[in-house]
């Protein structure tokens, strides 16, 4: 057993929070959530540079090779400053789809340019309706000589309004199975309308109007996308674990900070036993999440099974990111309840993470399937 | 980053399974009304379940493990903290006794800080199992509080004379000898004026009064001192630094929180909810016994995490802090979490003690969502564990 991180990953999580504390503080965030792209690609080019668009991506296709965990590790880093942009979906969605289920020809069409950044990818899997999980969809392609005919409409496809392709989840013809296809962002008969969220990210409705695809473009194999689709929200939930590691772990840190610092009845309010078990319980949920996750992106990155620890982990974090950043909320007091102020931005971040990928009851259903239930 | 055992650990993980296949009888674990993280529920009357256990500690005795803490020179075994994590949490996964007193604190904490006389006096009793000892700490008025402890050991010629009264005296019926911490010096500061006495339960002026719990079980007493003397050779180290013993000696206890026990009993649940039916439908069908099981489940591996944690910090030279009460903190707050979660599973059920004819799950349930009430506040309650946790973990002001 060892829990904790090895020297080179150490330096990586440093690297990544220096990074993203100088270059993407809380409050460009801000800046940015009216903004029409939804994130500064002047930051996106430097992330690039440092080669975390292609973390996972092999060397031969102009990645640096890493493993799930140095994923991890980025993902809980920009988790920290509540990160905006279009990394999750495209180094996560889109990139672990290409990178596990792509043809030689797509790897060499995606990846390059996804590890120089110079793509970014959307997911679209839900729809009007839907839940959790790979629901049953209404979206449809038809064949028509060498092409596929998408018709559909999809939600809550993050960052559709800028993707260079969109990977679109759809029945083919009348069969149960579903297909992925890798579809070129604004391809003819592709409608794209930003949804707002509380959660200050790019959420989208994309509707397909007969939208044609070359037959070449499906991502794997017609009808066999359940698979791999379940295994890329398994992957999904654990990063997004990670991400919301960070993100309670700074909304911890700044309140306990707050509290050793804010005075009332002529003490800090951090003296008082109410306020000091608040920080207690925070601190259990925030270490008891990071353990459970750093687990299951231990066991994805080693290529074990992790339907059992992914669920743990997503069920646990998920309720605990809330706990924590609605009592940091509690210790900050109304100082807190301001736009100006920062906290409502993890505040914010960890709801919208909560329902990605399925939300606690969901996960929890999954272990009790894994429990022989 | 490994979240998995070495091939050492592996081995050794399989030479604990297979010794307490052999010593303990195979239906052990399945008779244990034991709940896990509880005070209350031990076994103190059962005269056949005490010779097994007797047998079994003069076994691990034999094979070394008794004292498989201790440094080589004095019996032990010089384990790391992992392997007796892994050591601890096997045991208490077949529900065997744990190692007690004696060679879980008093052991430890005579080896670091005793007399050499010390040593020689118990060190080899203990280390071969041949005597128990029960925590002479709590008293009436000094509960989380117990810096303000009144027992006092007035020295008087070759001997300390003790007058005072302990109480949550943890089977010291059962006992031979208390592990007590009485105050020497009254005109010190608080934490400067106590120290660790072993006082004979034989001796005069020694009185034990049996506490039934709310269990229905004996495992507690009172225990009062009469004048009672106690010869010189009998305080541990120094005089007046009890509270630094104390507090040093904290790691010995840290791991001993029964951690396999949780496992244990959550499979045996399981086990039980997947063949039971309630109106014609399996019981495991229903959405929120679902829900509640996989949260148990999730709370047993979080305790898990924080468990390996501490041994693997206490390996590394870190000081677990936060862990290490964190770990306390979890395991008992899962206690009383997972028999509210049996209860409400049982439903009317729930309620039926173990000679009850339609008495599902042995029991268990009601025994312990009545011992469960102990495990928050037996050694440091649920509050303490958080004071230490945002004082000394997340340097939290006092004032």
């Amino acid at each position: 057993m060892d829990l904790d991180l090895t020297n080179e990953q150490n330096i990586l999580k440093a690297t990544a929070r220096n990074f993203f504390k100088r270059e993407c503080p809380l409050s460009r965030m801000k800046e940015l959530k009216e903004d029409k792209l939804g994130h500064d690609p002047e930051l996106w080019r430097k992330m690039a540079e440092l080669g975390w668009m292609g973390v996972m991506i092999e060397e031969e296709y102009g990645g640096i090779g890493g493993s799930f965990l140095e994923l991890a590790i980025i993902l809980e880093a920009m988790g920290e400053v509540c990160y905006t942009g279009p990394y999750f979906s495209t180094v996560v969605l889109g990139g672990l789809s290409v990178l596990s289920a792509g043809s030689e020809e797509q790897k060499s069409q995606i990846l390059p340019k996804l590890a120089t950044g110079e793509l970014v990818l959307a997911m679209a899997l839900a729809e009007p309706g839907t839940w959790y999980g790979i629901p049953d969809m209404k979206t449809v392609a038809i064949v028509e000589k060498d092409s596929y005919i998408i018709n559909g409409t999809k939600l809550f496809v993050e960052n559709g309004h800028i993707a260079d392709y969109i990977l679109c989840a759809a029945r083919t013809d009348n069969e149960k199975g579903l297909t992925l296809f890798l579809l070129k962002g604004q391809s003819p008969g592709t409608e794209c309308n930003l949804l707002k969220t509380l959660g200050y990210d790019k959420q989208c409705q994309v509707v397909f109007d007969h939208v044609r695809v070359d037959k070449t473009s499906v991502i794997g194999r017609r009808g066999q996308a359940r698979p791999l689709l379940e295994d890329l929200q398994e992957k999904a939930a654990a990063a997004k674990c990670m991400e919301m590691i960070g993100v309670m772990q700074a909304a911890f840190n700044t309140t306990v900070a707050y509290a050793k610092e804010r005075e009332q009845f002529g003490r800090p309010i951090g003296s008082f036993q109410a306020v000091q078990h608040h920080c207690a319980n925070m601190v259990t949920e925030v270490d008891g999440a990071r353990f459970l996750t750093y687990q299951a992106a231990w066991r994805i990155a080693e290529g074990f099974p992790a339907t059992r620890e992914v669920a743990m982990a997503k069920a646990w974090t998920s309720k605990a990111a809330q706990k924590v950043t609605a009592l940091a909320h509690q210790i900050h007091g109304a100082v807190a309840f301001c736009e100006e102020h920062d906290l409502h931005l993890y505040y914010r971040k960890a709801k919208a993470a909560e329902v990605a990928f399925g939300d606690t009851r969901y996960h929890f259903e999954k272990l009790a399937r894994q429990l022989g239930l | 980053m490994e979240f998995r055992f070495s091939k050492e650990e592996e081995a050794f993980r399989k030479e604990v399974e297979d010794f307490l296949n052999k010593e303990l009888p195979p239906d052990w674990p399945e008779k244990s009304m034991h709940w896990p993280g509880g005070y209350g529920s031990i076994e103190t009357k059962d005269e056949e379940r005490l010779r097994i256990i007797k047998r079994f500690r003069s076994k691990l005795a034999e094979k070394g493990w008794l004292t498989i803490a201790w440094p080589k020179e004095y019996g032990g075994e010089a384990h790391s903290y992992m392997e007796q994590a892994i050591f601890d949490e096997r045991v208490s996964y077949y529900r065997a006794p744990g190692m007690g007193i004696a060679i879980g604190i008093a052991g430890p904490t005579i080896l670091m800080f005793g007399t050499e006389e010390n040593k020689r006096d118990w060190i080899p009793r203990i280390a071969a199992g041949e005597i128990e000892m029960w925590l002479g700490y709590s008293e009436p008025n000094a509960g989380s509080d117990l810096a303000s402890l009144k027992t006092s050991a007035v020295e008087d010629g070759d001997e300390y004379v003790i007058n005072g009264q302990k109480v949550w005296s943890t089977i010291a019926h059962l006992a031979d000898y208390a592990w007590l911490v009485a105050r020497t010096d009254p005109s010190a500061p608080r934490h400067k004026g106590v120290s660790f006495f072993i006082v004979d339960n034989k001796s005069p002026g020694v009185t034990i009064r049996p506490l039934i719990n709310i269990v229905g079980v004996h495992s507690f007493n009172e225990v009062f001192f009469d004048n009672v003397r106690v010869p010189k050779r009998n305080l541990i180290g120094r005089e007046n630094l009890g509270f630094y013993y104390l507090m040093t000696a904290l790691d010995f206890e840290r791991l001993m929180v029964g951690i396999g026990g949780f496992k244990r009993v959550f499979e045996q649940f399981l086990g039980y909810v997947k063949e039971a039916r309630r109106d014609g439908r399996p019981l495991g069908k229903d959405p929120r016994v679902r829900f509640r099981l996989a949260e148990i489940a999730t709370k047993i591996e979080v305790a898990y995490m924080f468990f390996w944690r501490t041994a693997e910090m206490l390996d590394k030279g870190l000081v677990p802090n936060v862990e290490s009460s964190v770990l306390k903190l979890t395991t008992t707050e899962l206690s009383r979490d997972f028999a509210d979660a049996a209860m409400e599973i049982l439903g009317p059920y729930g309620l039926l003690e173990t000679d009850s004819k339609w008495v599902p799950f042995r029991g268990l349930a009601p025994r312990g969502y009545l011992d469960c009430i102990s495990a928050t506040i037996g050694a440091g309650t649920s509050e303490i564990q958080r004071n230490i946790i945002a004082m000394r973990g997340l340097g939290l002001p006092r004032k």
